[in-house]
This record gives C-alpha cells, structure tokens and sequence, in this order.
C-alpha cells in the first residue's frame, strides 16, 4: 500500500495515517483533533476553490488547509 | 466569592459543538450570569440549581478539546480547575464522536479532578447505529456515567442527582496514570519522584502532571516552575530535552507526539470488547454528508451562500422595521411629552436632546440587531456558518485572515446591521493575534446597525426607490475595503505567518428554540448595555459639547431686538399670541394672515438663533475648524458636527444631522422627514451624498467600539490606530469620490 500526503487524496479516498510531520501548535492541533498515526479517514470533499479539505475521522468531520494536509501522511490502497 | 456550606461549585468541560450550552441551558433555565474571567475577555457563564435545599453553582467554562497551554479557552479551562477547584467537573462527551471527545476526560482524570461525564446526544449516535453501554463505560473509567439528551432535557434531573452525590463526598484529588511506553514512562516516573521530593507545585497539581507539562513544553507551567524553584525546573527541563534527543534520533518524534499517541491508544484500548456497538444503518451523519454534497458543492455551494445570505438581510430589514418604527415613536413620544411639562432650559435640552435623543437612538435600533443576531444564532446553531468558514477561507487567507474571521465580519454588519462590539468579541475564536488583530480592526468598516438608518435616510433623499440595490452595493463595496485594508496591514505592520485553519464542520442540526433565544439575548444584552452605560454618558458629554459655550449677551440680545421688531409692528391684541405660539381661534382673515407672517418669522428668528449658538459651541466650532480640509470631500461644517458626534455612537450622526438641520429654519419646515429637507437643501448634492456615505461606512469605529479593540487585542495602539488610520481612510476615499465625481461634471447635477 503506498503512502502519500493527505492534499493528494482524491475525493472519496479512504487511507490510514501514517505519519504526521507537523510540530509545534500545528502538530497540537493536529493531534488534539485525533489525527494520530493509525487514525482511519476518509476524504469527503474540498471547498469550492479546492482548499481547504474536508476529512471524515472518528466519526465527525474536519476540514483543513492544503498546507496543513501536506504534513498528514496517509497509507492509501492501491487504485485499481 | 466562597461558595458557602450549602454551596456547591461545579464546572462543565466538553468539545466545542458537544451540546455543552444546550445542557448548561436545560439545566440552568434562565438562571443564568454572563461575565468575563478576571482580566481576560473570555466570557465567564455561571447559573445556578437547586436541588433538595443545596445551592449548585455551575461554571461554563469555554469548549476545548484539550487541556494544553494551547488557546487562551484551554488556558482559561485550566486554571479555573486548578484554582477554584471545584466539587465536580460534569464533562459533556458527545457520544456519537467518542474517542476524541474522551481525550479530553483523559486529561481531566490526570489531573485528578472529580469527573462526572455526560455521555450526551446519545440520541444521535443511536440513529447513526452506535450503541454505547454506558455502565460499562463508567466501570472502566471508573467513574459516573449519565446519558442525556440534552437538547430535550432528558436525563438532566439523574445528571445533577448523580453530580449532588459525587459533590457530597468530598474526596482528594486522584489523578489516574497512563503507560506512556518504554520512552517515556522511567523519564516521567523519575520527575515525578523530584517533584514529590521537592513538593514542587504540588498544592495545584499532582506531580506526575507537571512532569507531564515539562515532558509536553507547557510554556505556562515552565514558566511558573522558572519562578518557584529554578533549579529543580532546570533540571526537570534537562531531563525533558534528554527525552526529547532520543525520540527524534531513534523515532523521529517527540515526547508531545508520543503522549497523544498513548493518550489514544488508552482511549482505543478503553473502548474495545463490549463498551462500543455499530450496526450500518442511515444515519444522521449520511444526511448531513448528502446536504454538504450541495450546500458546499463547487457551483451549488457559493450560490446558496449569496442567496442565504440574502435571505437574512431581507429578514432582518423587513420584520424589524415595524418594532423600530414603534420605539422610535415611542421615544420621539417621551421627548416629546418632556417638552411639555418642562420648561425650556439647560435641563430640558438635556433631558431631550442628551438623553432621550441619544439613548433613544440606540434603543431603537434594538429589533433591529435583535433580528440580525437571531438570524446569525440560527446559522451558527445549524452549523451552516462553520460551512462559510469552510468555503470563504481560501477567500480570506488571501487576504491574510481566517475563515473564521468571517463570523467578526457578519456579527459587524457584514451582510447588513450588526454591532462593531459583538463583531469585536467575535475575534476571540481566532487563535493567532496577528490575524485577529487584522480581524479585529477592519470588522468596524462593516455597515453596522447604527450606520444603516444615515445610509437609508441618504437614499431616501438622494436615489428615492433604489434602496435595496445600492444598500447591497455599499455592503459590497465595506467588504472589499475590508479585505484590501486587512491584507495591507498584513503585509505591512502585522505580517507573519497564517495560523491552523483545522475546523470541525459539526453535523447539520435543527436549533432549539431555546438556545437561539439565549444565543440572541445575549448577544442583544451586550448591545442594550452599551447604550444604557457608555452611550448615555457620552451622549450628555456631546451634547454638552454642542449646547456649550452659549451665544453672548450681545448677540443674544440683538436676536431679542429682532423678534422685538417684528412684535412691534402687530396689532397689540396679537403680540402676546404670536409670542407663546397660540393663535386665537376667532381672528379675522387679514389677522390671521398677519399672525402667520409674524410667527414664521419668528420662527426664522429662532431658528437663526439655534443655528448660531450651535455655530458658536465647541462642536460647531470643530466643525467650522474641519471644513477647511474637510471640504475637499465635500463636508459642511454641520455634517462635520454629526460626524463628530458618531464617534461617541454612530446612532448619535443621524440624531445631530437631524437636530443641526432642523434648527435654522421655519417651523412648517421642521416637521419634514430629514431626508426630504437635505434632498431640498442647495448644499447637497447626489455626490456629496456619496462621499459623506463613504466617509460614514469608513472612518474611526465608536468609542465603544474603540474600547472593546483596546481590550480584545490587549494594546492602546491598536485602538489609536484604528481611529486615526480608519479616519485617514475614510478622508482618502471620500476625496477620491468627491473630486472625481466633480472632475467628471458630476456635481449638483447628478
């Protein structure tokens, strides 16, 4: 399964979180939201100008920005 | 204040978006007391219950989704845990997102805190398939568990039963103790040892959370440790930093990263085998999912956004205008029957043009912002404005703000009416200083309730029948100052990276009626007290300005030889008619004529006379004073007056306008609306119309306003920034309009 970042995930995409990257108060917030490695989520979709990005985790919805997602990086299956 | 023997302090933590202020409202009911924490403007909300005699006082401290040194919410949080230490936490945990809402309880039971959860909106997760066995929860844990449903109350009376028992058997403080793994776990037991040894801070936490702190960088409580004991925090520090090497050498992380790791894994573990149960059905999150699909689709998405928005600037304007329409007649009524039982003076002026006037200005835009907040309550409530936030955020980054700085905006007046104050205090959801600085100054270039009624009163006189087009013009044109100003000031004085957008988009809701109404109230109260405290003070100082220095004798006297003259050529029986105003009801035709010709030039006279003396007062005189720069964009000295005045409260510009261009003139001229006397007025024109509009929508936000900036941004400067460069952008602008609208022959013919 490869791994990539979380602003390259496609709508509908599902994946696992590997690694997060982030540090500081963006790495706090990160995890504080439950985004921890091994966390499942599932993209839902993007704002009308393509940023920020909405994620389903945990049961609830989450949005962020497109240079926050590049910290996330996501397990993802293998596209067909 | 000591909470007596038969008084219990409780607190409420939980998630934003847990339902935490719906069971605070359930529970409270209307017994409830809005304040600030001392010396920081995070709102302090307090009510109390009874139950079987005792007195429950319960604190609704701000939403957090943890406890770190993070926000100034989780600070606020924190602290009132750790120094009011109260009876019991009741934490609200929303049982359809569990494991995050537990991190939190994990670490209230580290600090040690008596925690009684609410396992709340068990409703909710039913209908999404989760069925959580509450006991079993509890056994874990450890602790009590009661689920409710706090939107229609259920299981409130078992919560506070179960919460006045827990509260009855005080008990230490007993902090449970987490495996942080390998890494960390003889690290941490280690400091704890130091710290029990040195009894360092142990009388506000357990020692294997300040160990904890210092393995996690809490910059607050390494500060506090920094000034008790250096040497111990020292070497606490060093111990930390050894920790901290390793981690990134062998896993590349941190100790922070690492803790919340096992902090969830606790929370996984805990969950396991029997305490959560999902079956697959249609559920509520599917609805929501399938309404995000359109309300925030790439072409469906912004549509709705304008139309909604729309929809509640119409809402707002036409089921207020009735209610505002009252109380202005109400209070025009009260000045109105002052005048009559008084005699004229100093007092009597006050009474009417200071108070009533003023605060009757504010007063009557209550509907108004009552309307507006209630619409801003139900979007807020149904979780539509987090979707702004979410689709205008790439909007505002561009312009070095947050999507959340939208939510300052609209309270403002950023789609129409709204309050600078409110919209003001709304900064405090932004994290980073620098954006809500930003926020925070350019909110008050938002069309706000007060600014509106001189907006319509100038339509209505210069573009009659265009009202509802060009108001949507000006909303338009507030908002793009708004943003090129607040990316000026980003790039400039306030520049510096942009903070964590990570918003929740909490699942669509239909509101209580209840809680909208506590919502609006609020916020209303915030606005209704403003008028009653600074408006009413400031008003009199104003009018006091406007009333004072008095004409001198000289002049006075020779408006007396003048009014004489006029009586001494009437008939004797008139002159004492036409000097008190009653005419007689049995005069002959020619009479009559001559006592109307008399009384409006007496009232011409009067007039005269009023116009003088509010030439000759201070105010007018700084109106004189600014009309050699203010010309340039087309202010007279008695718009300069109004001006002047809407700086104590923009309501206070549509009162002077009215009071400075009603004196100076006949009587059967003074009943006329406002707008039709300056439409007639030779000095005005549709251009200066505009310019004064603009002049009006951009310069320095109210006193009021002023102070709260002052307060939520923490420096003076901020609050004199805002005054003079608002004002110099207002002059800017406004000079630009009025002298290109000349240039291109657009004078008083357009």
């Amino acid at each position: 399964m490869p791994t990539i970042l979380l602003r390259h995930m496609q709508a509908g995409q599902k994946g696992i979180i590997e690694r997060v990257r982030a540090t500081g108060e963006l790495g706090r917030r990160i995890r504080d939201m439950g985004l921890v490695p091994g966390t499942p989520i599932q993209v839902q979709g993007r704002a009308p100008l393509k940023d920020p990005v909405a994620i389903r985790t945990r049961d609830f919805t989450l949005s962020l920005r497109n240079n926050e997602a590049d910290f996330i990086e996501v397990m993802v299956e293998e596209e067909s | 204040m000591n909470p007596g023997p038969e008084e219990k302090l409780l607190a409420l933590a939980g998630n934003p978006n847990c339902g935490k202020t719906t069971l605070f409202n359930a529970v409270t009911g209307a017994h409830q007391h809005v304040g600030n924490y001392p010396g920081i403007t995070v709102e302090k909300k307090e009510g109390f219950v009874s139950l079987d005699g005792r007195r429950l006082r319960l604190v609704d401290l701000p939403g957090t989704y943890s406890l770190t040194a993070y926000s100034l919410e989780e600070l606020v949080a924190r602290d009132f845990l750790v120094q009011e230490r109260p009876s019991v936490v009741i934490n609200i945990v929303d049982a359809s997102n569990l494991d995050r809402n537990l991190y939190l309880t994990i670490q209230l039971m580290e600090l040690g805190i008596p925690v009684v959860i609410a396992l709340n909106m068990i409703d909710a997760a039913q209908s999404r398939g989760i069925e959580i066995d509450a006991e079993e929860l509890g056994r874990r844990l450890d602790l009590e568990v009661v689920p409710t449903v706090a939107r229609s109350g259920k299981g409130k009376e078992v919560l506070l039963e179960t919460v006045a028992r827990v509260a009855s058997e005080p008990r230490e403080w007993r902090p449970i103790r987490i495996s942080y793994g390998p890494d960390i776990d003889p690290v941490l037991d280690r400091m704890e040892a130091d710290i029990l040894e040195a009894g360092f801070m142990i009388e506000d936490f357990p020692p294997r959370w300040t160990a904890l702190k210092y393995l996690e960088a809490d910059e607050q409580v390494l500060a506090r440790g920094d000034g008790i004991d250096p040497n111990l925090s020292a070497r606490l520090k060093s111990r930390a930093s050894q920790v901290t090497e390793h981690l990134e050498k062998t896993l590349a992380s941190y100790p922070e990263a690492i803790i919340a790791d096992h902090r969830y894994g606790f929370i996984a573990a805990l969950l396991k085998d029997g305490v959560v149960q999902r079956t697959q059905r249609g559920d509520r999150l599917y609805l929501s999912d399938q309404l995000d699909r359109v309300l925030t689709n790439r072409f469906f998405g912004p549509v709705i956004m304008m139309l909604v928005l729309y929809v509640v600037y119409h809402f707002t304007f036409d089921y207020s205008e009735i209610p505002v329409q009252w109380l202005e007649s109400g209070f025009s009524a009260l000045g109105g029957w002052v005048e009559s039982v008084l005699e004229p003076g100093p007092l009597r002026s006050l009474l009417v043009s200071g108070v009533i006037d003023g605060v009757g200005g504010v007063m009557g835009f209550v509907p108004l912002i009552l309307f507006m907040f209630l619409a801003i309550a139900f979007l807020e409530d149904t979780g539509y404005l987090a979707r702004v936030a979410y689709m205008l955020d790439r909007v505002f980054r561009t312009f070095g703000l947050h999507g959340s700085s939208v939510m300052a905006f609209i309270i403002s007046g950023g789609i129409a009416g709204g309050c600078a104050v409110p919209g003001v205090m709304a900064t405090r959801t932004l994290r980073s200083s620098k954006e809500r600085v930003a926020t925070l100054l350019t909110a008050p270039f938002m069309n706000c309730g007060a600014k509106l009624p001189v907006f319509a009163m100038l339509i209505a006189a210069f573009f009659p029948g265009d009202r509802p087009r060009i108001m949507f013009l000006l909303t338009l044109l507030s908002w793009t100052m708004a943003l090129l100003v607040a990316k000026l000031i980003r790039v400039t004085i306030l520049r510096g990276p942009s903070t964590p957008f990570l918003l929740e988009l909490p699942p669509y809701r239909l509101p209580t009626f209840k809680g909208l109404l506590i919502h609006t109230w609020e916020r209303t109260r915030q606005y209704i007290q403003k008028a009653g405290t600074i408006i009413l003070a400031i008003s009199i100082v104003f009018w006091a300005l406007m009333s004072f220095p008095g004409l001198p004798e000289s002049r006075k006297a020779s408006f007396e030889a003048e009014r004489g003259a006029i009586l001494a050529v009437l008939p004797a029986e008139l002159r004492e008619s036409v000097s008190d105003g009653r005419m007689p009801a049995d005069l002959s035709a020619d009479l009559e004529r001559q006592w109307t010709d008399a009384r409006s030039a007496l009232d011409g006279i009067d007039g005269a006379e009023a116009l003088a003396a509010l030439k000759h007062s201070i105010a007018g005189r700084v109106g004189l004073g600014l009309e050699r720069v203010t010309h340039w964009c087309g202010l007279d000295w008695r718009t300069n007056v109004a001006l002047f005045s809407g700086f104590a409260a923009k309501e206070l510009i549509i009162s002077t306008l009215g009071t400075s261009y009603s004196m100076g003139r006949p009587s059967e001229d003074r009943d006329l609306p406002l707008s039709r006397r300056l439409a007639s007025d030779p000095e005005w024109s549709r251009l200066k119309a505009v310019a004064v509009i603009i002049f009006i929508m951009l310069y320095a936000p109210c006193i009021p306003t002023v102070t709260c900036i002052i307060r939520e941004s923490g420096a003076w400067k901020w609050g004199l920034f805002s005054m003079t460069f608002n004002t110099l952008a207002a002059f800017v602008m406004a000079v630009a309009v009025y002298q290109g609208g000349r240039w291109l022959g657009l004078g008083t013919g357009l």
